[in-house]
């Protein structure tokens, strides 16, 4: 294990930040920490590098516990947010920092920023200072300046919020491809569940201060192990239904219930992509029209209205809506094809982000 | 039905007649007439309460020649209180700059209870009378005061003594180096510091090479202003002093002294230097905020 944290809790005052954190990081792995604003997970960041030292629990780096062991002497890479580069030194000195305090011989800090330098793409910017870079630029150089002294792991905190979008794009990408290379043990603070999908391998996902998952992109994607997963990470229709006569209803839209009482409500949740749309009317079983489309590039984001007035979100390639013909304000046919139940109870329902979801096999799976 | 409604041809009208009137170019109304006067009076304000008193300092100090000039300022009792002058700037300058780090330090990087206090109690020498700030230390320390007995009794002079003055000048410049550090801290943020600490860097070694480089144009700014304020105060120290010649007559006293014994010439001639040495203060704050709006634009 590279990091690992037992049991770890955080209070500011009253106020549990985090609140009995287990997570276990593998060696070489890249982990997002993904959650909500304000869920804890800067805090989370800071006490593996020690800029913030936990109420209780232990924390380990390699085995070692380092609960009392120094910021300077746990032997970390950390990039802040707004990347905190020292605006009185050029690139060079930058990088060169750690290594200084750290007394390498002269000769080897050159060496090291060089090659820092080149495996950046950051040659002919070393006399430069802070003000006179791009974003993305001073991203590269705050984190070659942790990595200078070879750490053992890497800790970012929203490494890409502080750049545009056409950036962060770029950025992720090249993150991946670094972590490739050098294969540090890296963790990183993310609110964009899209950026935690694409880059990581393995994704923690916390809410309030309390861990709600850990998995990869694809499990907290399919798999989710509760609602507040389900309707973090990625896009999902949320209904509330009540069960009559066996069959859950909301507006027009009715799901099998058999076997659950009358009056029983339930939340359930399908993702955009599970819409099936139709400009054949006699094709699905419920209708619609397509009040809104909002281009996305190769898909597209459509909107749908019931008669009832739900609305329903969609998702789908550009070929299939010209293939379609389909155009705002048309009325369509549409099916879901797969959801899943988010939260039951007698009346009343728990509030939306309410975590005490069991699984339940009440109704079918499929429609 | 091809006629045009008539507002939009009256006010079509009134706009051109307008325009044709007055061509000015500027946003504002009022005729160059008032712009002059304004210039002038604001630059003749200058001149007549600033320029000319300042050029008079010199006349005078000259009028009765270079030869008393040199004499006037070369005379032990001047020496002395230019020494004098000198020195309580070089004790009192380097404990306001601890004390303004210290301070700025805390108020912009920290929280705790009685920071708003500490932010008022900073400018508390700025809006005391010098002159009740200087009775304020003579209570304290004088021989009817409330440590002076004690004092005595271990035979250590305070009052109207070197001790006294550099007390009351430290209190009196007190909040010129916080006042400048503290926006520039603030502004800062404890970021860099963190970042210096994560890469291995002690307390010590975070401050040398990160905190005191990003406040180095602020912690300057705040020394001249500091340096010059402790060099030219009158009110406070002239209560503790005691106005001993050639012992503890600082500058400004000794302008004073002079000026009463009807040696005007020698009074402007010790004048002349501390007018010297406010332009050059003045001087070096233009040449350094130049220099920072510079590095700002590149």
């Amino acid at each position: 294990m590279s990091i690992e944290l037992r049991n770890v809790i955080k209070r500011f005052g009253d106020v549990a930040a985090v609140n009995d954190v287990s997570i276990s990081v593998k060696e070489g792995e890249l982990m997002a920490l993904l959650g909500p604003s304000g869920c804890g997970k800067t805090t989370v960041l800071r006490m593996i590098a020690g800029l913030e030292m936990p109420t209780s629990g232990d924390i380990f780096i390699r085995g070692n516990r380092v609960n009392d062991v120094s910021v300077q002497r746990r032997n970390i890479g950390f990039v802040f947010q707004n990347y905190a580069l020292f605006k009185n030194m050029t690139v060079s000195s930058n990088i060169a920092f750690g290594l200084k305090i750290k007394k390498w011989n002269r000769a080897d800090i050159r060496g090291r920023v060089a090659e820092l330098l080149g495996l950046f793409g950051l040659e002919g910017l070393d006399r430069r200072y802070p003000h006179q870079l791009s974003g993305g630029q001073r991203q590269r150089v705050a984190i070659a300046r942790a990595l200078a002294s070879q750490p053992s792991v890497l800790l970012l905190d929203e490494p890409f919020g502080a750049v545009d979008a056409k950036i962060r794009e770029e950025l992720r990408e090249w993150l991946v491809t670094l972590h490739h290379d050098l294969n540090v043990t890296t963790l990183f603070v993310t609110h964009d569940q899209e950026e935690a999908l694409e880059v990581s391998n393995r994704i923690v996902i916390f809410s309030r201060g309390v861990l709600e998952q850990v998995g990869t992109p694809r499990e907290v994607y399919e798999q989710p192990a509760n609602e507040f997963v389900a309707r973090f990470v990625g896009a999902m229709n949320v209904l509330e239904l009540q069960v009559t006569n066996g069959v859950a209803r909301a507006g027009e839209l009715e799901f099998p219930a058999s076997g659950l009482a009358d009056g029983q409500k339930l939340r359930i949740g399908f993702r955009p992509y599970a819409v099936q749309i139709s400009s054949d009317l006699t094709q699905y079983r419920y209708h619609a029209i397509l009040r809104h489309t909002f281009f996305l590039g190769v898909l597209l984001r459509v909107e749908l209205e019931l008669p009832s007035g739900l609305s329903v979100r969609a998702r789908m390639t550009k070929e299939e809506y010209a293939h379609q013909a389909l155009e705002q304000g048309r009325e369509v046919s549409f099916q879901i094809r797969q959801y899943r139940v988010l939260a039951k109870e007698t009346a009343p329902l728990p509030p939306e982000r309410d975590l005490s979801y069991q699984p339940s096999p009440a109704i079918g799976e499929n429609i | 039905m091809g006629q045009p409604p008539p507002a939009v041809e009256e006010s079509g009208v009134v706009t051109n007649h307008k325009s044709a009137k007055q061509p000015s170019q500027r946003g504002t109304e009022e005729p160059p007439l008032v712009k002059w006067l304004l210039i002038l009076v604001a630059l003749g304000f200058c001149f007549v309460f600033l320029l000319l008193p300042l050029a008079n300092v010199f006349v005078q100090a000259l009028s009765k020649g270079w030869a008393y000039y040199a004499a006037a300022l070369s005379s032990p009792d001047s020496l002395a209180a230019i020494g004098l002058t000198l020195l309580v700037a070089a004790i009192s300058v380097p404990l306001n700059v601890l004390f303004g780090l210290a301070a700025a330090w805390a108020i912009a990087k920290f929280e705790f209870t009685g920071k708003s206090m500490l932010i008022t109690l900073i400018d508390l020498p700025f809006s005391i009378s010098p002159v009740v700030a200087g009775l304020m230390f003579v209570v304290l320390f004088g021989l009817q005061g409330l440590l002076g007995p004690w004092l005595d009794a271990r035979d250590l002079k305070v009052i109207f003594a070197v001790p006294g003055i550099v007390l009351v000048t430290v209190f009196v410049t007190f909040p010129f180096v916080a006042r400048e550090l503290i926006p520039v801290m603030q502004a800062t943020g404890s970021e860099q510091e963190q970042a210096a600490l994560t890469l291995g860097a002690n307390g010590w070694q975070t401050f040398w090479h990160v905190t005191l480089p990003s406040v180095k144009w602020g912690l300057l700014y705040g020394i001249i202003l500091c340096n010059a304020r402790a060099m030219g105060e009158f009110g406070a120290v002239s209560v503790v002093s005691g106005h001993i010649t050639g012992k503890t007559d600082t500058m400004p006293l000794r302008v004073e002294k002079l000026y009463n014994e009807y040696d005007a010439p020698a009074a402007f001639a010790v004048a002349s230097l501390l007018v010297v040495l406010a332009l050059l203060t003045l001087a070096i704050k233009i040449f350094m905020e130049r220099r920072q709006a510079r590095k700002e634009l590149s």
